[in-house]
């Protein structure tokens, strides 16, 4: 599918913009992620608090698509894969916007975290997880950017990986807990943004899903991961 | 003027377009893509009316190319497509409105009902009795509101007496929606009402003589939005009780009132689809490129 091409040239620049506005967004988005974890596993402070203060910018990006997106369905009535790519970018960015406020929380837990002298490397546990996270999300905002069902598709297996992966991860929280309880208060933030990573690896499925609905029609949420393998072929290995 | 404006905090007089040179517009071309015969669901289980392999021509030159389509019981079918693109010389084979013209040669089976409406023992008059039709300008008799509506059902013969002739134009003009604003000025000439009016007359002189198919080609493009609505909303009352074909440019206009959509591009059928499909995710690109603003 193809987003120019209207008789209206200025329809065609209308939603050129609104997907260039959707690709910035997930740009500062991936960039807050990709901070987050570099502070939280640097325990770097000053790094840390920057990502917390500048989530107001994802947030007024957002509210502004939007804005940009309802003037569009009232001027044009768009239909089809116009409508898909509406309705799409819409829940798109309300997905970007909580993948933002979730690196926001990683942000003020990795300010406490990183002024904590004793942190007994527990941080370290994150980093597998951080690194599939993030690039679940690059490869969906890239899969959004190039219309690629395919990859979309591939992504949305992704999310048992990293359910496994907190699992494990909570197991290996739990023993330093006990250990020492001292560590209790420090592994609970370092879960909180566990869990805060798992919640960017579902907002990033999401968006697959929504890639998915704009380039072939087919509403794939709430489908379990073998009927969808089933339908599209794809391999087990992902 | 682009100083002042300039100086202006947050205007630009820049222009919208960006500075990069824009890619030529496709011609027409490019966008004809294969047609080979006509996707999505085109026929029902017990259609009302149905069409195989339907050519229409005007002396040599072929308007329409082998359309098979069925129409529903009770539903609304919409028909779009550009102009020239044979949907109302398509909806007019299924009256016979087409015999009107002396060039004009239909073939294939055309049925209602089951029944061969171009048998030679169809009389086209009594056809079109039961496949009534609905054009884009209305056009009312120059005669009372009455006898428009009366005219129909005097010619064959309906009613045998005023009483019940009276009772059957009352009902009639109920039905359109229009019995309640003409109901004092029934013998006023129907060409003194508005142009909503008037279709809602025309439509009421359509359903008269009782038919089971309406066919409509663009019924409201000469409309305001207000009666325009009046008259999308009746449809939906009518269906309970008729057939509808609607031909219409407005495509908004066909997925608000219809249940399926049968797009026809250059002579052929493309698509017919339920009408949800047809404006969330069509299967024909042609399909998509028209309701979507992209044509050539």
């Amino acid at each position: 599918m193809e987003l120019g091409q209207h008789i209206s040239q200025r329809y065609d620049q209308e939603l050129e913009d609104i997907r260039n506005q959707v690709l910035k967004m997930g740009g500062l988005v991936e960039k807050q992620a990709e901070n987050a974890v570099k502070a939280l596993l640097d325990r770097d402070a000053e790094l840390a608090e920057e990502v917390a203060s500048t989530d107001y910018k994802i947030n007024k990006m957002e509210v502004e698509i939007d804005d940009e997106c309802t003037r569009v369905i009232a001027r044009r009535q768009p239909a089809a894969s116009d409508l898909r790519l509406i309705i799409a970018v819409i829940k798109v960015i309300t997905d970007l916007e909580r993948i933002g406020d979730e690196a926001e929380k990683i942000g003020v837990y990795s300010i406490k975290l990183a002024k904590k002298k004793v942190s007994n490397g527990m941080h370290y546990d994150l980093t597998h997880l951080s690194k599939l996270v993030l690039a679940m999300l690059h490869d969906s905002l890239d899969a959004f950017a190039r219309l690629d069902d395919e990859q979309a598709l591939k992504i949305v297996g992704k999310n048992e990986i990293i359910n496994k992966e907190i699992n494990s991860l909570t197991r290996l929280l739990i023993t330093h807990m006990m250990e020492d309880t001292r560590n209790i208060k420090n592994a609970l933030r370092i879960n909180w943004c566990a869990r805060s990573l798992e919640r960017i690896g579902d907002h990033s499925r999401n968006i697959s899903e929504y890639v998915v609905f704009l380039a072939k029609g087919k509403d794939i949420r709430h489908t379990d991961i073998d009927t969808i393998r089933a339908e599209y072929n794809l391999d087990d290995e992902d | 003027m682009n100083e002042i404006l300039e100086t202006l905090p947050g205007t630009t007089t820049q222009s919208l377009q960006s500075d990069e040179p824009k890619p030529e517009a496709k011609t027409r071309d490019e966008f004809d893509v294969e047609i080979d015969g006509t996707v999505g669901q085109p026929f029902v289980d017990n259609p009302k009316m149905s069409s195989r392999n339907c050519d229409v021509f005007y002396a040599e030159k072929q308007a329409i190319f082998d359309v098979n389509v069925d129409i529903g019981r009770n539903e609304i079918i919409a028909m779009i497509g550009p102009s020239g693109c044979g949907k109302s010389t398509y909806l007019r084979v299924l009256n016979r409105m087409n015999d009107t013209i002396p060039i004009c040669r239909t073939t294939g089976t055309h049925t209602l009902d089951g029944e061969d409406i171009y048998a030679k023992d169809q009389d086209p008059v009594l056809l079109r009795a039961r496949v009534g039709m609905v054009f884009q300008k209305p056009n009312p008799f120059p005669k009372s509101i009455y006898d428009n509506v009366a005219y129909g059902p005097r010619l064959h013969g309906l009613t045998s007496n005023r009483s019940e002739l009276d009772d059957l134009v009352e009902a009639s003009l109920t039905k359109a929606g229009l019995f309640k604003e003409v109901k004092d000025d029934l013998q006023k000439p129907g060409t003194g009402l508005s142009g909503g009016q008037q279709q809602r007359l025309c439509i009421a002189r359509a359903i008269a003589v009782d038919p089971e198919v309406i066919l409509m080609d663009e019924p409201t493009s000469a409309l305001d939005p207000i009666a325009t609505a009046i008259i999308e909303e009746l449809m939906d009352d009518l269906k309970e009780s008729y057939t509808i074909a609607i031909v219409t440019h407005s495509m908004q206009q066909a997925a608000r009132v219809s249940q399926r959509t049968a797009y026809f591009h250059l002579g052929r059928l493309v698509e017919v689809n339920d009408t949800d499909k047809v404006f969330t995710n069509p299967e024909h690109q042609l399909t998509e490129n028209y309701i979507t603003g992209r044509f050539g």
